[in-house]
């Protein structure tokens, strides 16, 4: 059985900022490799380089040196434009603040991207039903007309995150997507990327919080711009239920 | 991204901002407007001037005298005074071919009474026989005065229509005396309507022999000292004539009379065309002086729509770069805004349109002034507007394209 390339793999990345004395070696040679249905989490200090990690993952921005090779696809060279269309194509994003369209509805929030996709274009009626479904699978059927101020914030990012779904991503990058939440919140949260994991989704996430890296099958420790350890959760990692039904106890004691 | 969708997004984007999205075409809708009327306006005082034109008569030659050259009692001889004298007048009649009709104009202002009542700062006419032929005028009632009572200074007047009906309303003026500067003079004749030519209404003035404007009205020692002198020489000529030969033969013999070289002339020759001409370089400068003013208007509106463009940047960059994150291109931001300011441009260059058509119309309306709505400057202003739009959005559209994403999605 042939393997299926690696969706993330990186060689000797390095990315600089500034130059002269005011340079900052923020990336100092990360060799990564994530393979299709895993689940990860990033974790590490502030200014360890996390976010500059995951930023070129995202292909928001590009590496200074070494190579970042998606899904057998080199992008370390790409242009904006080109990035854009990887990112439009193949990611899909979870943000700390969810960064939904005010005044626009969660059904309108989840369908935006898909004005972006270029090729096989749905009609409007087609992106509609499909964003109902995605809104659906994230339990939001009921709330697909609703304003994001009219939505919690747990809903909000269920919402972001069924943004994230609706152009079929092979990989789904999330920034602290617990990070303004509840912790009930955010064991639902969790719960859901847990879903999508199990139904083949491959999800890195950076966390600080590591209560939630543990739900995650691999934990990637990165410390002053190098990956300082890389561990396995184990086979089956921890369902966030338990965690969930505590919380809700708590809630209705 | 299509074009249709981007069109919704725009709209979508100016709907949630109302206030500001009108307040921003107000100045594109004032600038568009500004540029219709004013050349509706200018086109309005062309088709007034150019009626006027034609309504002074045809294949008229103005000689006019000039001062300039020596001045009065400078020189000797028949023209000692310069310009022009009522014997240059007798002199064209009697020694130039093909020509249908010579007057002179000099005129004066009186007070004219008639049984009481007195209308004040009438122009008095003083002329010729000629004058209704060249002037193209038809008496109404009576006749015009002849040739014996122009030499013999006799005291008869014609009146202007709109001077008749004012002083004699329903009774027959024929044969009655009216009271012009204390001079009694006769009415023998009312002009039919005529109306106003190029800025003159000759419905309000009397016409008198030039003599007797010499002789008997002359208002101050300056006029009387200047004598027999004429302001205007009024030549018809005949229509099957070659007006240029004309003109030459004129300008001998009036050299000849003044004893002036050609190169020194003290009086100067002008045809219909001639007028034309300069009323159209006048009209042309006026129009363009307009069309600077509209422009500026629509310069200051799309100002206005690159400063609005630039704060939604700003305001809108975390959605700048939510966007950028899911797939759209620099490409796709730059249409994004671009067609925002483009719409902002075209929906104020259609409200501007509008208004400027109403504008140019209550303008026509309520004003003295003539307005004519030209097509052309509808879709000059509208095409103006289209391009502001574009121009003005193009900055601002690429400010936002350039945005960096991950600065823009940190942006607060």
């Amino acid at each position: 059985m042939d393997e299926q390339p690696a969706i993330i793999q990186t060689v000797d990345l390095v990315k600089v900022y500034g130059s002269g004395d005011s340079e900052v070696i923020a990336l100092d040679g990360v060799n990564i490799t994530i393979n299709p249905g895993e689940f990860v989490a990033i974790m590490g200090p502030s200014g360890s380089g996390k976010s500059t990690l995951l930023n070129i993952l995202a292909c928001l921005d590009r590496p200074t040196e070494g190579q970042y090779i998606m899904a057998g696809e080199d992008v370390s060279g790409y242009s904006r434009k080109e990035l854009a269309l990887i990112r439009g194509r193949q990611l899909g994003f979870i943000f700390q603040s969810y960064n939904l369209l005010p005044r626009t509805s969660a059904l309108e929030n989840v369908m935006m991207p898909m004005m972006y996709v270029r090729e096989d274009r749905l009609s409007m009626h087609e992106r509609r039903n499909k964003a109902m479904e995605v809104l659906e699978s994230v339990g939001l059927a009921d709330r697909s007309h609703h304003l994001p101020n009219q939505l919690s914030g747990g809903q909000q990012q269920r919402v972001a995150i069924a943004r994230a779904l609706i152009n079929d991503p092979i990989l789904i990058l999330a920034d602290e997507p617990t990070g303004n939440l509840d912790s009930h919140s955010s064991y639902e949260i969790m719960e859901l990327l847990h879903g999508l994991n199990d139904r083949g989704r491959t999800i890195v996430m950076v966390t600080h919080e590591p209560d939630i890296a543990h739900y995650t099958q691999r934990i990637l420790q990165i410390r002053d711009g190098k990956l300082a350890s890389d561990k396995k959760n184990g086979k089956m990692p921890p369902r966030p239920q338990e965690a969930l039904q505590a919380t809700e106890q708590e809630v209705s004691a | 991204m299509n074009l249709g969708e981007q069109v919704k997004t725009a709209w979508k984007s100016l709907l949630s901002n109302k206030l500001r999205s009108l307040l921003t075409m107000l100045g594109v809708i004032i600038g568009v407007a500004a540029v219709i009327v004013m050349i509706s306006i200018s086109a309005g005082t062309e088709a007034t001037i150019s009626e006027a034109i034609n309504g002074l008569g045809s294949n008229l030659v103005f000689i006019s005298g000039s001062m300039s050259f020596g001045g009065p009692g400078v020189r000797m001889g028949t023209a000692a005074r310069g310009g022009l004298v009522y014997d240059d007048m007798t002199a064209i009649k009697d020694k130039i071919n093909n020509i249908a009709g010579v007057t002179v104009e000099q005129s004066t202002s009186a007070t004219v009474e008639f049984n009481g009542t007195a209308l004040e700062e009438i122009t008095v006419v003083g002329s010729t026989p000629d004058y209704p032929t060249v002037r193209d005028m038809k008496v109404a009632i009576g006749r015009f005065y002849n040739t014996r009572e122009l030499d013999r200074i006799s005291k008869v007047v014609v009146l202007g229509k709109d001077v008749a009906e004012q002083l004699f309303g329903d009774t027959d003026p024929i044969g009655q005396t009216v009271i012009v500067s204390d001079i009694k003079l006769t009415v023998v004749g009312v002009l039919a309507a005529k109306g106003l030519v190029s800025g003159v209404d000759f419905d309000t003035q009397i016409y008198t022999p030039i003599t007797v404007v010499f002789q008997k009205l002359s208002p101050n020692m300056f006029a009387r000292f200047m004598g027999d002198s004429v302001r205007q020489i009024i030549v018809s000529v005949n229509e099957d004539a070659d007006m240029d030969k004309v003109i030459e033969q004129i300008t001998l013999l009036l050299a000849k009379r003044h004893e002036v070289t050609l190169d020194s002339l003290d009086f100067s020759i002008r045809t219909q065309e001639d007028i034309i001409a300069t009323q159209e370089s006048t009209t042309a400068s006026f129009r363009t002086l307009l069309a600077w003013v509209a422009g500026v208007s629509l310069l200051v509106g799309g100002i206005g729509i690159m400063n609005i463009m630039l704060v939604s940047v700003t305001e809108r960059t975390r959605e700048i770069g939510l966007r950028q994150a899911t797939g759209a291109t620099p490409g796709d931001i730059q249409v994004q805004f671009l067609s925002e300011a483009m719409m902002l441009s075209l929906l104020g260059g259609v409200l501007g349109v509008l208004a400027g058509i109403a504008g140019a119309y209550l303008f026509g309306h309520f004003s003295e002034m003539r307005t004519v709505i030209l097509p052309y400057s509808v879709a000059l202003s509208f095409g103006s507007a289209a391009l502001i739009g574009i121009f003005f959005g193009f900055f601002p559209a690429q400010k936002a394209a350039q945005l960096d994403p991950i600065v823009a999605l940190r942006h607060e």
